[in-house]
């Protein structure tokens, strides 16, 4: 397996500790070793991968795939050499020009008009790695977010959940309730839809933003007001991917104040305003545009036939051309093995599904920044 | 934005779609839910049957129904057509169990007739007395059409004023009245008990015949209110009736007897009957509550009644005797009898003999004709009001357009099966139908719990049935021995007779009937059902003898540790079995786990059906009669067991030192939230918000199987393919290699994975159709070749519309890239029930023909969209969102039609077209204007002149004589209201109740 090419001229390596490296850029692989043990500084790392692909003149962003296939940075000396030690056993390397990364695929970053993917960040490696600098705030997953602060009542609070890539249950009831406006009429009392219950340890419970008793006013954008108990929660599960509620809080007090030099169309809310009170540094203000949402989604995965699955049966010998060399570290080949695992895991490996559907969910081409070409070279096309 | 749709928008902002679509529910098919009540007029010839849920419906000839619901949901305990002599016809008064009456009419608007309701009468109680003894316990309109009679509980008998529903109080029959003429040691100091019943005398119509609950029955003169016979009866009265010539009377009782006393001159009083009998007796016998006297010309007369059976023995069985001489039928039913009636001329032939023609009875779950003049009295088969449930409906399906050919081997296969024991025609059959011949032939399919398939003709407003298959026989099962029992059976006493076809014991669930395909074109049929079982059948002209080959698919491939706790497969008989003209199995094939089959599909031209079960889905060609494909649904590390091994490993396997506390707290977390119910149950009404699991016991179920030959792997090529579609929001695609018609029998049809789609909101997988380059869905196999539908554009990119019960979404074929989609969950918090592509014609233009899809959600609306760009068009409520069974129920038809269950027994038909409406177009003649005028002077004038009147008996479509000017504006009036309530769901009285004249200046 081995099969270790040495192109470097600044590193050395042992014989039996050498890790298998397979770097690329746009269309161009390159393959060499490291050291499993002494990989070096990331300085020297980066400046070998200018070397090899021949591109000393570019800024560039180096990525790898780690062991659940997500696509983790290397910025430092402690993720490289995360990424060298962790490398199982072949380490794949993604390079991107600097002006031409997405930061998307890292974590979700207000520059981007549109976001196509996901969120492939774990978030216990920065729990694992509480220590290191990590420069890039791309970097961090960001959990939930208030949005749309600037065109809201202040009474109420528009949050959004990012479930993606996160092993935490969503964590909430709902209940129906009555609720009290002041119309032309006076004070009304109307059915409304309530919080009923927060899961302990759920992504609800856990971002702060939601509480027992807040109202639900609206789901995505789209009011619940004369709608029954059983179509907000089918609302809400249809949602879940990307769930952005208003609520109008039970608690008042910690409502945003605004500011009244805000102006309400420059798109983008700013981070003053919101830091008087304690939320969650990991908070991002975002505003919210439906168009966004939309394109938001997530993608189905189509996994083409032409190699016979495992769970295909083995009744009739198939004719098909299976061409396929199948590595067996292949991206490919490990996506549809967790695909198998997706659709059949239990209950009690809700987590581990999560992760897994983070890593699929994540359209392969811009995480991996894997042209085309590159993932037919393993026998199996991924489209999304 | 989806949000801004609906029926109400500004009409200009709709796609075209929306103006080739409208919804109603346009007639109901099968027999009334919980019928209560029953009324025939034999001048109109239609009857009447009330429910309990308050609606009145009338039936006349085949096509001839009118339908009223009254607005108080209570139920209809009785309903009288008021005699129909005077030309006063097409009114009817119904008594609801809240104690009141209400009066209907049959209105005609625009040259068809309606069913209204006009006016309402609650009898007001008596100061100082218990409302119970204001109950009326009988109405009776008198054959003046000017007086009902009203007995109550308390014994009074009041007098109402037709149709005016006024109460002549002074005309009050109170029973101290009565007790004067009884002698004292009769009354004993006792009341005389509720009125029983009231009859009219049947020449004399100013003398009543009242019948008291203790057992008193007096003939009452009314006009001058003197009683002119008493017969002092000490058993206990259910019912009287007169016999024609009005010289003697039957009365029967609680013990199971009837009595027969004569009737003579006034004053008299009658302590012993002429003949008292107890025709079930010497045991004790349960009460007969209705018996009626039928003269004959052919010998003696029919004596008909329900119930008098002994109790010890028989008193669970539902009966009609019917008794000619020495001639007893005892007419067995499965369920309880409501009412019966005999259908005669309404003039009475010379010699004074009625002669009835058919006895037609009501019973809970089905209504049956006895044709009385063919010996044997055999059944008349109905030609509507088919007990759709005789055996519990488990699925439906609908076919357009049934080729002519097949449409006749299906009815002479039918016709084969149940020959024709009463050549009499169906004897209701007033009214006529005004609706235009059905233009196309529609099939009804319905499957059953006993296994059996039923075939109707859904063209038009009655829906008939036309074949009955059965599958059970191919299986062993227990039934066999009732067989002997019943033969055993047929020699006790009473002379027991089987009657009607409602059955609704099934004798092995299995045999259940769950999805059912058929192929117009071949007359090729697929079965499925409860234990795995799919039969491939063909229709054949001729009997046959021949041994059904099986062959099983163990669709889990053989998994290890998989254990099936389920119920066994049903066994096959062995060898050759017997098949009579009809749908013949060719080959059973059965699933392995035999669990129920959740989709089936077939496709006639490549010899193939796919069927899915809970557990996968196979592929079998039923040409060399070997399996292509099996497939499990869901891959083996779905069990818990072995994900949770991999949790385990992957946290082994991870190089991280051991697993992050946080996650173990959510672990716990989610456990704790799994185990406890208990506190969740404390607020009942809390939703969990959580999405959906990937792994739940259902995710593998197979909810759709599609044929399509398309662009599956690349754009250039296309071919057979063949796609299921999964519960978890699996859509499995397979390459088939469909050998060329010639060569079927050298080469096997090969089936290959070509992709696998998993769409990310996990949502079941309802429906999967492929577009063609035009948009349109693909034809069905030999559709094209037999010149009925035009070939598919397979020049430009196909699509693929693929709908979950959240969403629809169009994907680019053969790249699998989403095109359109629409989130209807998302918008809506409605979720997709059932799917249908429909093609709907504008109501100006057949040409204007427009693909849409229909959608009906969990919530009963019926959402329409344009295809393929799944623009929302409009959306209509349909279904009660309540009424759970009903929206699983729901089929659509080709061309914007659809029936769901109302009831057990009934469908409702509905029309999301606005060209292609089925809905009953009928027309009673009824004359009535004239005798309004007429009635008033009655009622004023007193009774001068109502036994001529009687006598008279104008024929009863005879044209309306001159119309007076005041009638004129009644009947506009009438019109106005007709319109009004012309847009809703049933006639209502549009009229300010308690209007005391009918006229209105």
């Amino acid at each position: 397996m081995n099969r270790s090419f040495n192109k470097s001229q600044t590193l050395r390596y042992l014989e039996c500790s050498a890790v298998e490296v397979k770097s690329k850029f746009g269309a161009e692989f390159r393959r060499f070793s490291l050291d499993r043990y002494k990989p070096g500084k990331f300085e020297d790392f980066y400046k070998l991968i200018l070397h090899i692909h021949h591109i000393a003149n570019l800024e560039v962003m180096i990525g790898y795939a780690d062991v659940h296939g997500d696509l983790l940075p290397i910025n430092n000396d402690d993720n490289f050499f995360k990424a060298v030690s962790s490398a199982h056993p072949l380490l794949r390397v993604f390079i991107q020009r600097q002006d031409e990364v997405d930061y998307s695929n890292f974590g979700t970053n207000t520059l981007s008009r549109k976001k196509k993917a996901l969120v492939t960040l774990r978030n216990d490696n920065l729990r694992r790695r509480p220590h290191i600098n990590i420069s890039m705030p791309h970097d961090f997953r960001p959990v939930s977010s208030i949005i749309d602060v600037d065109i809201l009542p202040e009474t109420h609070r528009r949050v959004r959940l990012y479930r993606h890539g996160c092993e935490k249950p969503l964590g909430f009831y709902i209940r129906d309730g009555t609720s009290v406006r002041v119309t032309p009429h006076g004070l009304e009392k109307v059915p409304g839809i309530f919080i009923s219950r927060m899961v302990p340890g759920g992504l609800a419970e856990s971002t702060g933003l939601l509480a027992v008793n807040d109202e639900v006013l609206e789901v995505n954008g789209i009011e619940v007001a004369g709608k029954t108990l059983d179509q907000v929660t089918d609302m809400m599960i249809a949602n879940s991917h990307n769930l952005i509620i208003t609520v109008k809080p039970a608690n008042q007090r910690n409502n945003i104040i605004r500011s009244s030099r805000m102006s309400g169309s420059s798109g983008q809310s700013t981070d003053s305003t919101a830091s008087h009170h304690s939320l969650p540094t990991s908070h991002v203000l975002q505003n919210f545009h439906p168009d966004e949402m939309e394109s938001d989604e997530e993608a189905d995965i189509v996994i083409e036939g032409g190699l016979e699955p495992q769970h295909i049966p083995k009744l009739h010998s198939l004719t098909s051309s299976s061409l396929s060399r199948i590595n067996g570290n292949s991206l490919s080949h490990r996506l549809q093995r967790d695909l198998v695992l997706n659709n059949n895991s239990g209950r009690e490996s809700n987590g581990n599904i999560h992760k897994l559907l983070s890593s699929l969910k994540t359209d392969p081409r811009h995480s991996l920044v894997i042209p085309r070409g590159g993932i037919e070279e393993d026998g199996t096309v991924i489209t999304l | 934005s989806p949000q801004t749709k609906g029926a109400g928008q500004d009409p200009a902002s709709l796609a075209p779609a929306a103006s080739l679509s409208s919804h109603r529910a346009t007639v109901e098919h099968g027999f009334p839910s919980q019928p209560s009540a029953l009324a025939y007029d034999p001048v109109l010839r239609v009857m009447a049957i009330g429910t309990k849920a308050g609606a009145v419906k009338l039936y006349g000839a085949p096509g001839v129904e009118l339908t009223g619901l009254h607005k108080e949901t209570a139920t209809v305990t009785q309903l009288h057509f008021l005699p129909g002599q005077v030309g006063v016809c097409g009114w009817l008064l119904s008594l609801l169990d809240d104690n009141t009456l209400h009066l209907w009419e049959v209105c005609q608007k625009d040259g068809c007739s309606h069913l209204e309701e006009t006016r309402s009468f609650g009898l007001p109680g008596r100061p100082g007395c218990s409302p119970g003894i204001t109950r009326v316990t009988v109405v009776l309109p008198m054959s003046s059409c000017a007086v009902a009679c009203l007995g109550t509980e308390g014994g009074a008998v009041y007098f109402l004023a037709l149709p005016t529903l006024v109460l002549l109080e002074d005309k009050t029959l109170f029973p101290d009245e009565i007790l004067q003429s009884v002698p004292d040691e009769y009354r004993c100091g006792k009341a005389l008990g509720p009125v029983e019943s009231i009859q009219e005398h049947p020449r004399d119509s100013s003398r009543l015949l009242i019948g008291y609950s203790r057992g008193l029955v007096v003939l009452w003169e009314q006009s001058t209110r003197v009683v002119q016979h008493l017969f002092l009866g000490n058993q206990q009265l259910e019912s009287l009736a007169w016999e024609q010539s009005g010289k003697s009377i039957v009365s029967s009782h609680s013990d199971g007897g009837y009595m027969v006393w004569a009737v003579s001159g006034a004053g008299q009083k009658t302590q012993q009957p002429v003949m008292s009998t107890i025709p079930y007796g010497p045991f004790p016998c349960k009460a007969i509550s209705k018996i009626l006297w039928r003269t004959c010309e052919s010998g003696n007369p029919f004596i008909i009644f329900s119930g008098g059976m002994p109790r010890a023995s028989y008193g669970d069985r539902h009966c009609v005797s019917v008794l000619q001489g020495q001639t007893l039928a005892t007419l067995d039913f499965t369920s309880r009898v409501i009412d019966f009636f005999t259908v005669q001329s309404p003039e009475v032939a010379e010699g004074g003999f009625e002669n009835p023609r058919a006895l037609v009875v009501l019973v809970e779950e089905e209504l049956v004709a006895i044709d009385l003049q063919t010996p044997g009295w055999p059944t008349i088969p109905a030609p509507y009001l088919a007990p759709l449930h005789s055996s519990a409906i488990t699925c439906s399906c609908h076919v357009s357009n049934v080729p002519l050919k097949l449409w006749e081997r299906i009815i002479s296969a039918g016709e084969q099966q149940s020959p024709r024991l009463s050549s009499a025609a169906w004897p209701i059959d007033g009214g006529k139908n005004l609706a235009q011949e059905p233009t196309q032939r529609g099939l009804l399919l319905t499957g059953h719990e006993d296994g059996t398939v039923r075939f109707w003709d859904a063209s038009g407003v009655s829906l008939k049935p036309l074949y009955k298959l059965g599958t059970a026989g191919i299986f062993q099962t227990d039934c066999e021995h009732n067989d002997s029992l019943n033969q055993a059976g047929e020699e006790e006493w009473p002379p027991f007779r089987k009657v009607g076809c409602f059955d609704p014991y099934s004798d092995d669930p299995r045999l259940g009937v769950q999805k059912i395909a058929l192929c117009k074109y071949t007359a090729k049929m697929v079965v499925a059902g409860t234990a795995g079982q799919v039969l491939v059948m063909e229709l054949s002209d001729e009997k046959s003898e021949h041994a059904v080959s099986v062959a099983t698919v163990d669709l889990l491939q053989d998994r290890e540790g998989f254990t099936w706790k389920g119920h066994d497969r049903l066994a096959p008989r062995n060898g050759p079995l017997p098949f009579a003209p009809g749908f013949q199995p060719s080959v059973l094939v059965q699933c392995v786990p035999p669990a129920a089959v959740t989709a089936v599909t077939l496709h006639s031209e490549w010899n193939l059906v796919a069927f899915g079960t809970s557990h996968g889905f196979g592929l079998f060609d039923y040409y060399r009669r070997n399996p292509v494909l099996a497939s499990p649904s869901r891959s083996p590390c779905g069990s818990r067991s072995a994900a949770s091994a991999r949790a385990g490993c992957r946290a082994r396997r991870g190089s991280t030192p051991a697993c992050p506390p946080p996650q173990v707290q959510e672990a716990n977390a989610q456990l704790a939230e799994q185990a406890g119910p208990p506190e969740v149950e404390m607020t009942p009404v809390q939703r969990r918000i959580e999405p959906r699991s990937a792994d739940d016991s259902l995710s593998g179920v197979v909810r759709c199987l599609y044929f399509a030959d398309t662009f599956l792997r690349d754009a250039a090529h296309h071919g057979p393919t063949m796609w299921a579609g999964t519960n978890s929001g699996s859509v499995f695609a397979y390459a088939l290699e469909v050998p060329s018609q010639e060569k079927f029998s050298e080469r096997a049809v090969e089936a290959v994975l070509g992709k696998e789609i998993q769409l990310m909101h996990r949502a079941p997988v309802v429906a999967i159709a492929v577009l063609d380059g035009r948009g349109n869905p693909l034809p069905e196999p030999y559709e094209v070749s037999r010149d009925l539908a035009k070939a598919p554009d397979m020049q430009g990119s196909h699509s693929m519309l693929i709908s979950s019960e959240e969403q629809f979404k169009v994907f680019t074929l053969p790249k699998v890239s989403a095109k359109t989609k629409f989130k209807l969950t998302a918008h809506e918090g409605c979720r997709v029930r059932k799917v249908a592509l429909v093609s709907l014609a504008s109501a100006s233009s057949e040409e204007r023909l427009e693909n849409c899809l229909a959608c009906l959600t969990n919530l009963g609306d019926i959402h329409i969209f344009t295809v393929p760009s799944l623009r929302p068009q409009v959306h209509y409520g349909c279904i009660r969102k309540e009424d759970i069974s009903g929206i699983a129920s729901c089929v659509f038809t080709k061309h914007g039609q659809g029936f769901y269950l109302i009831s057990p027994s009934e469908f409702e038909r509905f029309s999301l077209s606005a060209r292609n409406v089925t809905e009953p177009l009928c027309r009673l003649e009824v004359a009535r204007l004239q005798d309004t005028s007429c009635l008033r002077w009655d009622v004023s004038q007193g009774q001068g002149g109502f036994a001529m009147a009687a006598s008279l008996y104008p024929h009863p479509i005879a044209p309306a004589p001159a119309i007076t000017s005041l009638c004129v504006s009644f009947q506009q009036q009438l019109d106005g209201d007709a319109e009004a309530a012309a847009s809703q769901r049933y006639p209502r009285p549009a009229q300010p109740r308690g209007t005391t004249l009918p006229y209105r200046q």
